[in-house]
């Protein structure tokens, strides 16, 4: 499990409930999803980036967590601009592809965005942990224990595929069927990784089930999870942040609300 | 332990069954058929009986979790405290074998807490009982401490708590030292032996190994294969009157050892096959490059005709270097190398050996048997190595049907591997590898959990294997095993050495 989940470090965000915290991701995406435009992203972006001093990741921790969206937001801008759809002066044209200052400006937009979005996200849940989540959603939310719990004991077990997906790639090696294509190998073996989930999520239902998960008694929490000033400044700040943005938007005159057919 | 908190004691728990039975969903014959039986308050209880007789079935009905229609048949009653066990949750606690499998959360102190979360316990009250029972059970460490950061006696402990928390006036331990070491048995067994003697719940204990519980318990009662209850009585006298049954019925029953086939010619060791020099065997964690060394500075060869046990307490490396000689994984760094006999041309790193190559060269047996079975079929099954070979069609089919005769698979041929037992699947594990002949044999834990018959069984085959000129090698725990087929020892830890 560490493997997955790195070691979280005390800091003003991790100590706020993740319920508030899943709040504000969905609450800042939403916002952001509404426009395309370059001003509301680049706000966000700035402002977000502020929030990030009291998340207590090392660098080294944020750089490892967030690399697949320094990766993905250029390629997904990248692709706009390419093929994206054109407008304004043509730049540059060669077969499909042709760039344009519209399909350009669409490009930034879109990889701003993107780590507008990713970024809080990630980093919100970087300093979240799966437990204290689980009793959020259970005791703030409401959610059905049954689900909560079982989603959160299924998480355990990752680190224990991990393993068994070591295990078996070994056992196919020694039993002579290791030299085949990469693909048919991986195929064959995740099909056994799902049959050997499947058994160990069974053993692992009967586990909980003989501690007493599941029946009619109402169930208590031995952890408290409360929702105070701290997640209210959170709230609070979640929606200032989204505001800013969209405010600027209109202000400078670039906001294009993605519903609009123009 | 010092009695850092009050004793919680609670009234043991009745349990009555009155003709009882279970037949699984899907089985033709019941899995327990006709028990009638009564196990007072604060007795406790040693359950025996041959492989199939329906011991885990009766633990899991006493817990209530053998589930609704669905999953089966029931006939007759059984009552804990004069109710149905499901309707009575809380009042028995059930400790199953892999300790893998039970725990639920991250935390440790969370995972205790768990069961009297369920029970609907107040807050103050569930973290007394999380200190009580992981006191109880003498798991000291921070509640905080992962749960998945420990050694499988810890693990074994944690779910022991678990069921502490609880309360149970019912304690059911199902095989729950079949997978720890020596020193983790002992542990385990004082454990319960403790925290029984504290609150004076009921005990129900299955295992094979009679010895580790005798002096724990105050009754015996053997399940009957056919239905019913073979015998029921004191210790002494169900194993003066039932032991040479429970033997043959793969029982460990003190001063009745298994049966192992003597051993007449035994061969002089020959060629040497695989050298190591100051080889270090590791593995590399998942998203790390750093392979985490777990043994160095190791020095062995392996003799045509020769048996190795490799020993040493849990983490010392033993199951990485059995891999690491396998050609399954990468040393670390040092030598390890084929010679001619065994490299037939091929370069002497094994690790660099195509995996077919693999199969008449170094053969693997791995702990978990599940992990090596890939056909439906355990015929199929025997055949994947001699078909990877492209042995002839009628070659590979009397090979099959030689092996499968050779360890008493024959009836099974069309079962499904999955489906078998654990015995079973334990010696299919082993026909598989035979099954391409490799020069070389590395068994990881062959006799873990092993019935008695098994365990023979499986001494004999290896003594047969060396003794025909074949290099075994088993890392095991199981010092009878090490006495019966060793002919050195590699023991690993802080002094590695290898005993002759």
């Amino acid at each position: 499990m560490s493997a997955l989940l790195p070691e979280i470090r005390d800091s003003a965000i991790a100590r706020v409930n993740p319920v508030a915290k899943l709040a504000v991701a969905v609450f800042l995406s939403v916002s952001l999803l509404l426009s395309i435009d370059v001003v509301s992203a680049s706000v966000a972006l700035v402002l977000v980036s502020i929030l990030l001093f009291w998340s207590g990741l090392g660098a080294r921790q944020f750089w490892m967590r967030t690399a697949p969206l320094w990766l993905a937001a250029p390629f997904a801008g990248l692709t706009t601009v390419l093929y994206g759809e054109d407008s304004g002066a043509l730049l540059l044209a060669w077969g499909l592809i042709s760039v344009t200052e519209g399909s350009l400006s669409l490009g930034l937009a879109i990889t701003l965005r993107v780590l507008a979005i990713g970024l809080p996200s990630i980093v919100l849940f970087a300093t979240t942990d799966p437990t204290d989540l689980a009793d959020g959603l259970a005791q703030v939310l409401r959610l059905p224990a049954r689900f909560v719990l079982g989603g959160l004991a299924g998480m355990r077990m990752i680190g224990l595929f991990l393993d068994d997906w070591r295990a078996l790639g070994q056992a196919r090696r020694a039993r002579g069927v290791g030299d085949a294509h990469v693909l048919v190998r991986l195929g064959t073996q995740a099909f056994a990784l799902l049959v050997l989930a499947i058994r160990r999520g069974s053993k692992l239902a009967t586990a909980m089930e003989a501690k007493g998960f599941g029946s009619d008694t109402p169930r208590t929490w031995a952890r408290p999870s409360r929702f105070g000033f701290a997640e209210a400044v959170l709230l609070a700040i979640g929606v200032v942040i989204a505001g800013s943005s969209v405010a600027a938007a209109v202000f400078a005159g670039t906001w294009s609300f993605i519903l609009d057919q123009s | 332990m010092t009695a850092l908190f009050p004793v919680h004691s609670v009234p043991g728990a009745h349990v009555r069954a009155r003709d009882w039975g279970w037949r699984h969903a899907g089985r033709g014959a019941p899995a327990v058929s006709g028990l009638d039986l009564d196990i007072e308050p604060g007795e406790r209880v040693l359950l025996l009986g041959a492989s199939g007789a329906g011991k885990s079935t009766l633990l899991q009905a006493m817990a209530g979790v053998l589930g609704g229609e669905e999953e089966g048949d029931e006939f007759g009653s059984i009552q804990l405290d004069g109710r149905r066990p499901a309707d009575a949750r809380g009042r028995a606690g059930l400790v199953l074998q892999d300790p893998d499998s039970q725990i639920v959360l991250a935390r440790i102190g969370d995972d205790v807490a768990f069961s009297a979360e369920n029970l609907g316990i107040g807050r103050d009250e569930i973290w007394r009982r999380v200190r009580w029972a992981l006191d109880a059970v003498g798991l000291d460490l921070p509640l905080n401490h992962s749960s998945s950061n420990l050694s499988g006696g810890q693990k074994q402990r944690l779910a022991l708590a678990g069921v502490l928390a609880m309360q149970p006036g019912l304690l059911l331990l199902d095989e729950p030292t079949a997978n720890l070491d020596p020193g983790g048995v002992r542990e385990i067994r004082d454990v319960v032996d403790r925290v029984i003697t504290d609150t004076g719940a009921t005990l129900v204990v299955v295992e094979h190994r009679v010895a580790v519980w005798r002096d724990v318990v105050d009754r015996v009662i053997v399940l009957n294969p056919a239905g019913g209850v073979l015998a029921d009585g004191h210790p002494d006298s169900v194993l003066e009157r039932e032991g040479a049954r429970l033997a043959a019925a793969g029982v460990w029953v003190p001063g009745i050892p298994p049966q192992v086939a003597a051993r007449p010619d035994r061969a002089s060791p020959g060629l040497d096959l695989l050298q190591a020099a100051g080889l270090s065997v590791g593995r590399t964690p998942f998203a790390s490059k750093i392979p985490a060394v777990a043994a160095s500075d190791l020095d062995l060869t392996l003799t045509e005709g020769t048996g190795t046990a490799v020993t040493g307490a849990n983490g010392t490396g033993k199951s990485t270097l059995a891999l690491t000689l396998a050609g399954l994984l990468a040393p670390v760094s040092g030598a390890l190398n084929a010679t001619d006999a065994l490299a037939r041309g091929l370069p002497p790193s094994p690790i660099r050996w195509r995996s077919r190559a693999l199969l008449t060269r170094l053969g693997t047996v791995f702990q978990e048997p599940e992990h090596q079975f890939l056909a439906p079929t355990v015929r199929r099954e025997l055949a994947i190595g001699p078909t990877a070979l492209k042995l002839a069609k009628s070659e590979t089919s009397s090979l099959v049907d030689d092996l499968l005769e050779r360890l008493r698979l024959a009836h099974l041929a069309d079962a499904n591997p999955f489906t078998l037992s654990g015995g079973e699947k334990r010696r299919l594990s082993v026909a598989t590898v035979l099954a391409t002949r490799p020069q070389v044999l590395l068994l990881d834990e062959p006799t873990f959990g092993q019935d008695a018959v098994t365990w023979g069984e499986l001494v004999s085959l290896l003594g047969e294997l060396v003794d025909g000129g074949s290099s075994v090698v088993t890392v095991t725990h199981d010092l009878s095993l090490v006495e019966a087929f060793a002919d050195r020892e590699l023991v690993l830890g802080a002094t590695t050495g290898v005993r002759a």
